[in-house]
């Protein structure tokens, strides 16, 4: 399977932008199907970057962030060519990981 | 529904993913399959996530309240005509940041996402949430020990809350 997350990192000086983009359905709980029955709660809980071996950003999420989740941030002490690890874990237990190359 | 899409999925992971689903098909709460993950999930905000009221949310997420202040900087659009994706961003000046959370006042749950920033990383985020209807967005940020917060009304056309 093609992984969930794509992670864009850019280095601009000291400086590591990183933009994410998650395929997931962040289903909430309180919408029905066609059939008028609710859709279980489903959804991403926490998503984490590391940068060599330490956290760099840590995101904590409920319901109300949008299907296939978007967030950007930045951090400071990476280089071009350096890796970056994405990984998530949802309320069922899922979890997806990939290691993107800060460009 | 499958509950093994994960790409390496244990054995045990597997195994909780059907459970939980049981449990849903049963007519569970919504947050019903949440507990399961607590305790392998030590420091993600379960009891902060369910309170419905942005107050409550707040107080048991950071067990205290904020001040306004114009240091925190809250982007958000004045119409969204889907509130099923809302861009929401935050930035501010203030110094030691280690954590920005945001919350939309009138959905079932207050608390939207919580964010923890470690030292080194900028205070700056942005993301999109949903929104049920129009009604109040606050970031705070937790800098130094202290929260501060800043609201914006967003106008919502459509609501993303399905229903």
């Amino acid at each position: 399977m093609a992984s969930s997350i794509r992670v864009r990192a850019t280095a601009n000086g000291d400086i590591t932008e990183v933009q994410t983009l998650i395929q997931h359905p962040m289903d909430t709980g309180f919408v029905k199907d066609a059939k008028g029955e609710l859709i279980p709660a489903h959804f991403i809980q926490e998503l984490k970057f590391e940068y060599n071996g330490k956290d760099v950003f840590v995101a904590d999420w409920g319901t109300a962030v949008s299907k296939d989740p978007y967030v950007k941030f930045s951090f400071k002490g990476a280089k071009k060519g350096d890796d970056l690890k994405v990984s998530w874990t949802d309320n069922k237990g899922k979890s997806d990981t990939t290691t993107a190359k800060i460009s | 529904m499958t509950t093994r899409t994960g790409p390496h999925p244990t054995r045990r992971l597997i195994l909780q993913g059907a459970a939980s689903v049981a449990l849903l098909g049963l007519g569970n709460l919504p947050f019903g399959a949440a507990p399961a993950r607590a305790a392998a999930n030590d420091k993600y905000p379960e009891e902060a996530f369910k309170q419905k009221r942005e107050a409550d949310a707040i107080k048991s997420l950071y067990g205290r309240t904020a001040e306004p202040s114009d240091k925190v900087k809250l982007d958000a659009p004045e119409i969204a005509e889907n509130g099923g994706v809302v861009p929401i961003s935050v930035t501010t000046t203030l110094d030691k940041v280690t954590s920005i959370s945001f919350f939309v006042a009138e959905n079932p749950n207050a608390l939207a996402a919580s964010y923890r920033i470690p030292d080194g990383t900028i205070p700056s985020v942005a993301n999109r949430l949903k929104m049920a209807k129009t009604t109040n967005v606050t970031a705070i940020v937790e800098a130094d020990g202290k929260l501060y917060r800043a609201t914006k009304e967003v106008k919502v056309t459509v609501g993303g809350c399905g229903g």
